[in-house]
């Protein structure tokens, strides 16, 4: 579905500050693949994401998405079947608004007509929505009044409506409470199952990553150091990843560890 | 007089709506206005001399308006550079194009020609001719309004809301933000110009300076008519800058008129306006700091209750 070659991201290049984020990545997404991506800070992984999603252009390397090579085509157009939502609440839904506002500009994908979609046949379609996250009586409040929790899953609910092919998740529960995490949580399985989606997901949690999904990847280093799937991710544990990752980097885990959180 | 106060305000809250569609809708802070408020005057001016009549007239002033706003945002999409800079650029150049129009000459008067404001009288005859002009312009006020708010309510003006509220959410819902702020500035300035139009038939004049501080006068009818009322309804918030802009026009008038007792000059309005601005930003902060206070409480309180309930 969705395949990356030979991807090189270089920040800043003949600068000073010349960074180098990704080297030579080469993946291949199957469709209905569900993966958690796993590594320390400054491993790549947003990077990884910003690249699928197209935020950033790359300095090498091609993304095909469906058999149709992507990787000139702008954030907006790719976000017609790319879903994504960020770590940080706020950047999924319009806080000057409504919820209802904002839940239409979801509901279809791509430029908007002069026609006024909101009607109170699709309020009531809506509200019906909003029941999941206990928020049907609050169509008209500005999304700003809402907590990060409610935006989290309002974010989601609005993204499921708009039927992308693929979910990228940055790290969607970091920002909220463990209660509304794991809302936000279930409500992600939900949909991932309801919809058949394929599924991209970043987090610090090994436990989760190894719980969740069909496959796992650690990156280290701008670099895919592990990718497991089936039956191997299934026997895997916290310290089978941890040692695993110490003998393919050479590197005492102590500090790492620290930032790949176990519980 | 005081119809005089509510044609001049009226006048001045199309410019008020253009500016509450950049800045606060699109928040996008755009100073094409300064210009492009002379270009609609120039060119409407332009046209009735020439002899077009007056619908046309304003109909161009419009469109001149769009296209100078759709500059301003090309500029800004294409080279990356802030909103502010391309604004101030686009306003730069029009003070020349400006000139040009009005055939190199600062000022063109609208002397022995018909105007909206000759016109109107004969037209609503059974009132006084001031009531007229007022009832002339409220209409064009109200149906532009109205117009400006049912854009606001198709999905196409909504997901102009969500850009200004964040930008990033437009792109993840899949649409090209560059052609929104390029449809979005240019409907702000072609209102702008449309003032503009009007307001050269109602002085009588068109001027290459109309525009100057336009910018700073139009943030502080919006941020009156803040005052007045809190909504998220598109109705309500053009309605709010109409009546901002009003206020805005009165307080200048009775300035004028009562000012030298305190020994105001309408030299001092410039800075008393930006003053304003200052003032109007600073309390409305202290009153977002004392609502999310009030949130707070709200929301403890909440918790609290459901603690018992829990327990």
């Amino acid at each position: 579905m969705l395949k990356l070659e030979n991807i090189t991201k270089v920040f800043h290049p003949g600068t000073v500050n010349e960074k180098i984020a990704l080297i030579d990545i080469n993946l291949h997404i199957r469709k209905s693949d569900v993966v958690c991506i796993i590594g320390s800070n400054g491993s790549g992984k947003s990077t990884l994401f910003n690249i699928i999603a197209g935020t950033y252009p790359v300095t090498n390397g091609t993304i095909t998405f469906d058999g149709v090579d992507i990787t000139h085509k702008a954030e907006y157009r790719r976000a017609m079947t790319i879903g994504r939502i960020f770590q940080d609440p706020t950047k999924g839904t319009a806080a000057n608004m409504s919820v209802e506002d904002n839940m239409i500009t979801a509901e279809t994908k791509g430029m908007k007509r002069l026609k006024i979609s909101l009607n109170n046949a699709k309020r009531e379609e809506f509200r019906e929505i909003l029941k999941q996250i206990g928020l049907e009586s609050r169509l008209k409040d500005n999304v700003g009044l809402l907590s990060g929790g409610q935006r989290q899953a309002l974010t989601l609910l609005m993204t499921a409506m708009s039927r992308p092919k693929m979910l990228l998740l940055d790290e969607h529960t970091a920002a909220l409470d463990p209660r509304n995490a794991q809302i936000v949580m279930d409500l992600t399985e939900r949909f991932i199952s309801e919809q058949k989606l394929t599924a991209l997901m970043v987090t610090h949690n090994m436990q989760f990553a190894i719980d969740f999904g069909t496959r796992l990847i650690m990156m280290d280093e701008g670099q895919i150091i592990l990718d497991v799937s089936g039956e191997e991710k299934k026997d895997l544990t916290v310290d089978k990843l941890v040692r695993l990752f110490k003998d393919i980097r050479k590197k005492t885990y102590a500090t790492d560890a620290a930032l790949l959180t176990t519980n | 007089m005081i119809e005089g106060i509510f044609v001049d305000g009226l006048i001045f809250s199309l410019m008020v709506i253009g500016i509450l569609i950049s800045y606060r809708i699109l928040d996008f802070a755009d100073l094409t206005c300064d210009g492009s408020v002379a270009t609609g005057a120039a060119v409407a001016t332009m046209a009735i001399v020439g002899g077009a009549p007056i619908s046309i007239a304003l109909v161009l002033a419009f469109i001149s308006g769009v296209i100078a706003g759709m500059v301003t945002a090309a500029i800004h999409n294409k080279l990356k550079i802030p909103g502010l800079l391309a604004g101030i650029l686009t306003m730069t150049m029009l003070y020349s194009i400006n000139l040009r129009i009005l055939g190199n000459k600062a000022n063109v008067p609208l002397l022995r020609v018909p105007t909206l404001y000759t016109k109107l009288p004969d037209f609503f005859s059974f009132f006084k001719p001031e009531i007229a002009s007022l009832v002339g312009t409220l209409l064009v006020v109200l149906a532009v309004k109205s117009l400006v708010d049912l854009w606001f309510r198709t999905d196409l003006g909504v997901s102009m809301g969500a850009m200004g509220g964040n930008e990033q959410m437009v792109v993840s819902q899949g649409i090209n933000p560059e052609v929104l702020k390029l449809m979005g500035i240019g409907l702000s300035n072609g209102l702008i110009a449309l003032s503009g139009g009007l307001l050269a038939q109602y002085q009588g004049f068109a001027d290459a300076n109309l525009g100057q501080g336009m910018v700073v006068q139009g943030l502080a009818a919006i941020m009156i008519g803040e005052f007045l009322f809190s909504s998220n309804r598109i109705s309500l918030i053009t309605l709010r800058a109409i009546f901002g802009a009003i206020i805005y026009k009165a307080l200048l008038f009775f300035g004028r008129k009562y000012g030298y007792l305190v020994n105001i000059t309408p030299n001092d309005f410039k800075l008393l306006t930006g003053i304003l601005v200052i003032v109007s930003l600073f309390i409305a902060q202290g009153r977002s700091a004392a609502s999310s206070r009030g949130a707070r409480k709200k929301v403890l309180a909440r918790n609290k209750v459901q603690e018992e309930i829990d327990a």
